[in-house]
């Protein structure tokens, strides 16, 4: 049972850690705020995501998974909130530097 | 070299990257961002260093609320600075204030390389006397219960901070309310960030106040999260900030010291010396006071962030 366990959590982690590089690589890389923005989302939606899924089976209570979870949905309200703010502040500047 | 081993090193690298780039940062508003990311970075070194407490007031304090005050402080200076009130500094005193700072950092460096390797501590004394105040966070015992009196001067410290900003305000508008005025169509994005995270914010401000009498967490660092919640819905304009000459703002902003400075003096009469507590019941007075802080703390720094009276109270 342990093994399944670490199986998962390593093939969770390691998808979520993927997806944080692929957002960070696309943050450095892709030309304009907007395409970054939209780089960025998937590290904080889909990369947090996965690591979170890949600690619950490891926590040591209902409450510590809970936690878990409580803050995987604060970091999308805080995401998607920001990256709302930040797309409009782009869009009225009008530039897309 | 183990994982962990490489991690810290990796982690410490970062902090001076990110401190470098702060210091040479193109802007005001660059090096506050990079102000905050360090901040936060710091905080996971203190995590690293088993110090939580430390970890939570860095995160919530010396990252957030400072962060919040700065990146205020850049926009009032950029505004200042198109209007052509405000100068960059020249030259030498820059070269002046670099070399400062850099004689204090390495002479801090200086003092924790000197360090014995076995320091004096008084942590054994201090966890032995730990169950006399019915705490379980040695944190929390140190700061209300054996250098009580180091922490009511720092609130009163928060409390002096917030009448010299109010200070700053012109004679005209001297009482009146800080920030900007509430909208009735406040701006949506914003709105719903408030509308939602307040209350869970409330929530675990008092939660991290509460628990941080037998584990990491405590009045500061609760009273910074509920203080942060109610900045949040100013800044979405949702709720305007009070007239400082409210009396139930005052009130509010004075209760922690006030109830501390009370308790100390009651232990000076009820149990045998200034600031101690009576036997037994350590832990609720304890609790009671730090009720009061953490009200003070989450009225304090929101009004720190409005900034001094901008309009004219009514008359």
């Amino acid at each position: 049972m342990s093994l399944v366990i670490d199986l998962f959590g390593v093939a969770a982690i390691g998808a979520g850690v993927f997806f944080f590089v692929a957002g960070a690589a696309g943050l450095l890389r892709f030309p304009d705020a907007l395409s970054r923005l939209h780089a960025l989302t998937k590290a904080d939606n889909l990369g947090l995501g996965l690591i979170v899924l890949g600690l619950l089976p490891r926590s040591t209570s209902p409450l510590a998974a809970l936690k878990l979870i409580a803050i995987w949905a604060l970091v999308l309200l805080a995401g998607a909130t920001t990256a709302q703010l930040v797309g409009r502040a782009v869009r009225r500047k009008g530039s897309a530097a | 070299m183990s994982v962990l081993q490489a991690l810290d090193i990796g982690l410490a690298l970062l902090v001076f990257a990110v401190a470098a780039w702060t210091i040479f940062a193109p802007g005001a508003f660059s090096a506050t961002v990079g102000y905050v990311v360090y901040g936060l970075l710091l905080s996971l070194v203190w995590i690293r260093l088993f110090a939580v407490d430390v970890a939570l007031t860095e995160a919530a304090i010396g990252s957030g609320v400072t962060g919040v005050l700065l990146i205020g402080a850049a926009a009032r200076l950029r505004e200042a600075k198109t209007a052509g009130d405000e100068k960059s500094l020249s030259g030498l005193p820059r070269l002046l204030i670099a070399g400062l700072c850099t004689l204090v950092a390495l002479a801090l460096a200086a003092v924790a390389l000197l360090f014995p390797d076995q320091g004096p501590s008084l942590a054994p004394q201090s966890m032995r006397r730990l169950p006399e105040t019915g705490l379980g966070n040695p944190v929390t015992a140190v700061l209300i219960a054996y250098r009580a009196f180091d922490t009511m001067l720092e609130k009163v410290v928060l409390v002096l901070a917030v009448v010299g900003v109010w200070s700053l305000a012109a004679d005209r508008y001297w009482g009146g309310a800080p920030g900007e005025a509430r909208l009735a169509r406040p701006e949506p994005t914003l709105a719903f960030l408030a509308q939602v995270l307040a209350p869970l914010g409330v929530l675990v401000g008092i939660h991290i106040f509460w628990v941080g009498a037998d584990e990491p967490g405590g009045a500061f660092q609760g009273g910074a999260i509920l203080a942060a919640m109610w900045m949040i819905a100013m800044m979405a304009r949702l709720t305007e900030a009070p007239r400082t000459s409210a009396f139930w703002l005052r009130l509010a902003l004075v209760a922690g010291p006030l109830v501390f400075l009370i308790a100390g003096v009651a232990g000076a009469i009820f149990a045998g010396s200034f600031f101690a507590y009576p036997p037994g019941f350590a832990k609720p007075v304890i609790l009671f006071i730090e009720t009061f802080m953490v009200l003070s703390i989450a009225v304090a720094l929101p009004m720190l962030v409005a900034g001094p009276p901008r309009r004219e109270p009514p008359r």
